[in-house]
């Protein structure tokens, strides 16, 4: 019993240590306040002016916001379809050449994101490419990609190698077999290469800051950065991370319910 | 028909040569090189001969492993705490310490370091720490997490049968079996931590400088070969902690959906 | 034989996969309608022969014709045949209407049409109701039917079915096999069955095909095939069997197990070696000794269900394993008695090993891709090439590879009634064949070693 205590007690003072800060911003994006920590009474006002763009601080903080999403779904995209094209080939390939290209693969996950970014802005220089979208995009596309070929390569794996020549057997030309068959059992580990893929692009700073190139392309990691450089942090960046993250907060309580109701579904029948 | 899908793997084969090899190989020639191009080696003696940068590096290695070590002693007994049916029983409460990864992290830092000055707290070394192990603990814990859940219970109850304690058990099964989970979580938290440069200027008001903090000064400032140089002793110092961790795969772990 | 009758012909089919050669030279024609069995051990190339057919695998050379249309270069999807696969290969994401109905939609055939070949195909599995269901959700032979019945729904000329039973549990698998004896005289299609189990090949064939090794060891019907073996290896692997070393005197006359039998067989030439099988139910044991043919005592019983399985010394100090309704106490003396018929003579395939090599030196040959050290030899220059016989019982198994001058593994093990005959792999890829006394279980690595004194060595070889 007393053991049970101290192992939930150690588990709930970690997880009010982590949620501080954010319960922090939430409680404080209902204030007027400029500077985070003083309270000047409760308002909704930030979040009107989210909503009306009339920002007090910098009002580029909406178009940081459009560039991070555009550039998320792009990357995620452009990375799923390589990273499934690849995974293909790589489980088709065997021995050394094999190895050889999971070794490459994993040398984007295990870079540090400062590695990443002044490697790639080196080679923007060297290729004389002018930064902008384009290379922040290419950017993210390396290393989301690597995430996308490990979450579809352990589903070629568990597939029944047989379930492909079935298809064929049964009169579907490779195309076909690729399209109805493949892709519908691949689609798993794509999505959440995607979904992954994904998070990531939203979340990087370091890659983004140097490939971003000087026409002033901002991403919310960037804008926050620069903002809070400067010395103000734009007040409306509070309620943006709140909705933020009460949104992430309804997607995973509708994902968790969905899942425990397929559970239940799948034990009754 | 033989059915060969191997040549697929070819466009990203290409692209990581153009987008990772390269990139990784122009860090070395640009390393060597002064601004005219010539080949020089004064970028990298001119580190070692920096009392300023050297501190620098010593004082980011410091960190790093101080900040994996105590995520190790913090993450694991949780990890440990959250597998075991036991004591708990809600799979949630993983869920509730991945969360906050999705939060930006800039955003959380930034929260942070604001939270310590409204308690009155100075910002230095100690809120460092403080910062550094809150943003990267949950990198530790997953990993271990699903080492330990994934394990095959048989193991303890044939340690049991054979007449371990229960503490022999922890100490001389759970522990060895989940040691590829501590790797995938140091090597998950020990990189990161090397090169961070925002989250150290925001959490010391900039009073103490990172090594990611004078690449990205450098970079920023063009002065590319000194930059690419202090890359390059980054790269090398990953090189060699790769080759203590026996180049063990890294985490997939990151797949948190 | 009618050549109408023919609907698949194999001609001189060979394929290897690297070094391993997995089918050396087949040749094997199939009747129209006909149940033919692949028949053999994991690894004896009859799943890569069924694949060949199936066109997912090419052949290195040789040929696969169907109704005389040679098949070479046709994509399985081209091909009027359709395979049952090992573990199902149901798909997934698609239901079991939608996964029988997967050929039918991809030829284009009219809705309606699907709708009625399903449901007749699910009615002829038993599985009418389970249109719906998702396939995760049935359960092992339910997922065996829905696999049948989507290659039977596009009636294809010859069903190709590659273990299909295997991963069932045994009553289901008896079930199972009932019923596709059934559908197949039901369809009158032909189908080509492979398996490694012995009992469901007897069970459901027109016509087996025995392989080992790459090769076809025998062709015929099952009681062909469990009659008359046509070497030990197939006599060992078709049911239960005692293989003992025997001696043909003359036409008519064999002794092995220290005694002479009559026999029925002729044509083995005079005191020639040879393998004798006798089936353990076609051995008479009785209480009493007058009028046996030879004496034992009883060591074993063991009750089996219909019978009881013995296992009785013989005089001359063989193991003879014995089947019979009636039980005889272990300790007893029993007289014992083989008539004529139930003896199968088989020709032996080798008296000792013959081994391809050269000279080292004066005292050294080197055979097996290693040197041994041999009898000094006389009027051999260094690199000579020579042939060297040893045999069977002069060879030494070691418990380490390292141990032995070449290393190799176990790879088949025959029980002859007083020792082991071992087939042995060695790192050079050739067999080696040992006489022991020794229990050695298969997939053992052992260490090989001769004495000098087995070597007896003959000039030259052909290559």
């Amino acid at each position: 019993m007393m053991k049970k205590f101290f192992a939930q007690a150690y588990i709930w003072l970690l997880l009010v240590l982590l949620y501080a800060p954010l319960v922090f911003i939430a409680v404080f994006s209902f204030t007027e306040s400029k500077v985070l920590g003083n309270w000047t009474g409760f308002s909704t006002r930030l979040y009107r002016n989210l909503f009306t763009g009339n920002m007090q601080g910098s009002s580029s903080l909406l178009s940081a916001v459009e560039n991070t999403l555009l550039i998320a779904l792009v990357a995620a995209a452009v990375a799923t379809l390589l990273g499934t094209v690849a995974a293909i080939g790589i489980h088709n390939l065997k021995g050394r050449r094999k190895q050889a290209i999971q070794s490459l693969n994993n040398i984007p996950m295990l870079n540090p994101d400062i590695i990443t970014g002044v490697s790639l802005f080196l080679l923007f220089v060297f290729l004389g490419v002018s930064q902008g979208y384009l290379t922040v995009i290419l950017a993210h596309i390396t290393f989301c990609t690597p995430y996308v070929v490990l979450s579809v390569l352990p589903k070629l794996t568990q597939m029944n190698p047989n379930v492909y020549e079935a298809a064929l057997d049964l009169g579907a030309t490779p195309g076909q077999a690729l399209r109805k068959v493949m892709i519908p059992m691949l689609r798993p580990g794509m999505v959440s290469g995607f979904i992954l893929s994904f998070t990531m692009s939203l979340d990087d700073f370091a890659v983004t800051f140097f490939t971003r190139g000087t026409i002033g392309l901002d991403t919310l990691s960037t804008f926050i950065y620069t903002d809070a450089r400067k010395g103000g942090l734009t007040p409306e960046l509070r309620p943006l991370m709140t909705l933020i993250f009460a949104a992430i907060l309804i997607f995973l309580v509708i994902i968790n319910v969905r899942q425990a109701r397929a559970q239940k579904l799948a034990e009754s029948k | 028909m033989t059915i060969k899908r191997s040549s697929w793997s070819i466009p990203y084969l290409v692209f990581l040569i153009i987008f990772v090899v390269l990139p990784l190989v122009l860090i070395a020639i640009y390393a060597f090189q002064d601004g005219q191009g010539h080949f020089t080696l004064s970028n990298v003696t001119r580190f070692f001969s920096d009392a300023d940068s050297l501190g620098t590096f010593a004082l980011s290695l410091e960190i790093a492993i101080e900040n994996t070590v105590l995520c190790i002693l913090l993450g694991y007994p949780a990890a440990w705490i959250l597998a075991n049916k036991k004591l708990n029983r809600s799979a949630v409460t993983i869920v509730l310490f991945i969360l906050p990864m999705w939060i930006n992290a800039l955003m959380r830092t930034l929260a942070t370091a604001e939270l310590f000055n409204m308690l009155g707290i100075t910002l230095g070394k100690g809120t460092l720490l403080y910062g550094m192990v809150y943003d990267y603990l949950p990198f530790m814990i997953y990993p271990i997490y699903n080492t330990l859940n994934k394990m095959d219970k048989s193991y303890a109850e044939a340690a049991e049968d054979l007449g371990a304690t229960p503490l022999q058990v922890f100490t001389k099964v759970t522990v060895p079996l989940s040691m590829p989970g501590v790797t995938s979580g140091i090597l998950m938290v020990f990189m990161p931590t090397v090169s961070t440069f925002a989250i150290s200027e925001f959490l010391t008001n900039n009073k103490i400088k990172l090594f990611g903090t004078i690449i990205q000064e450098n970079i920023n400032s063009s002065m590319w070969n000194y930059g690419a140089a202090l890359s390059f002793i980054m790269l090398i110092i990953i090189g060699i902690s790769m080759l203590f961790q026996g180049g063990e795969e890294p985490a997939a772990e990151r797949g948190i959906v | 034989m009618n050549h109408n009758d023919i609907i698949i012909n194999i001609e001189h089919l060979c394929k290897a996969f690297g070094d391993k050669v997995v089918l050396d030279d087949i040749n094997l024609y199939i009747k129209n309608g006909e149940f033919v069995t692949l028949l053999g051990p994991s690894g004896c190339g009859k799943t890569t022969l069924l694949r060949i057919i199936g066109g997912f695998t090419n052949p290195d050379s040789g040929r696969v014709t169907l109704d005389g249309k040679d098949l070479s270069g046709m994509p399985p999807y081209e091909r009027p045949l359709n395979t049952v696969f090992q573990r199902y290969a149901l798909f997934p994401h698609l239901d079991v209407y939608d996964n029988i109905a997967f050929g039918l939609k991809l030829s284009k055939v009219p809705r309606n049409e699907i709708d009625a070949r399903v449901r007749k195909v699910l009615k002829m599995v038993s599985m009418s109701d389970y249109e719906d269901r998702n396939v995760d959700s049935l359960s092992g032979g339910q997922q065996q039917r829905v696999a049948i019945a989507r290659a039977l729904v596009n009636q294809p000329r010859v069903l190709l079915l590659d273990e299909p039973l295997s991963a069932l549990d045994h009553k289901m698998r008896q079930d199972m096999q009932i019923e596709l004896k059934e559908m197949h005289q039901k369809l009158g299609i032909t189908f080509i069955y492979v398996t490694h189990d012995q009992e469901e090949a007897l069970t459901l064939s027109d016509t087996v095909v025995v392989m080992n090794e790459g090769k076809i060891q025998q062709i015929g019907t099952p009681a062909d095939i469990y009659n008359e073996p046509v070497n030990a290896f197939v006599a060992d692997f078709i049911g239960e069997s005692n293989i003992f070393n025997g001696t043909m005197i003359e036409d008519r006359k064999v002794s092995f197990i220290g005694h002479e039998f009559e026999c029925v067989d002729e044509g083995f030439g005079q005191d020639n070696p040879v393998d004798v099988v006798i089936r353990p139910e076609d051995v008479y044991i009785m209480a009493h000794t007058e009028g046996a043919q030879f004496t034992g005592v009883v060591r074993t019983c063991t009750f089996k269900g219909v019978h009881y399985e013995m296992f009785v010394d013989t005089d001359c100090g063989f193991e003879l394993m014995i089947q019979d309704y009636n039980a005889f106490e272990p300790g007893s003396t029993v007289g014992l008695l083989i008539r004529p018929n139930d003896i199968q003579v088989m020709r032996k395939e080798r008296t000792c090993n013959t081994l391809a090599g050269e000279v080292v030196d004066e005292t050294h040959i080197s055979v097996l891709d290693g040197t041994f050290e041999c009898a000094p030899l006389e009027g051999f220059a260094s690199g000579d090439k020579i042939t060297a016989e040893v045999a069977f019982d002069q060879v030494d198994l070691l418990d380490h590879q390292e141990e032995g001058v070449v290393a190799g593994s176990v790879h088949f093990i025959l029980y002859k009634g007083d020792h082991y005959h071992l087939q042995v792999l060695t790192e050079s890829g050739e067999y080696l064949y040992v006489d022991t006394q020794d229990i050695w279980d298969k997939e053992d690595l052992v260490g090989v070693n001769i004495p000098p004194a087995a070597f007896k060595i003959l000039r030259g070889h052909d290559d």
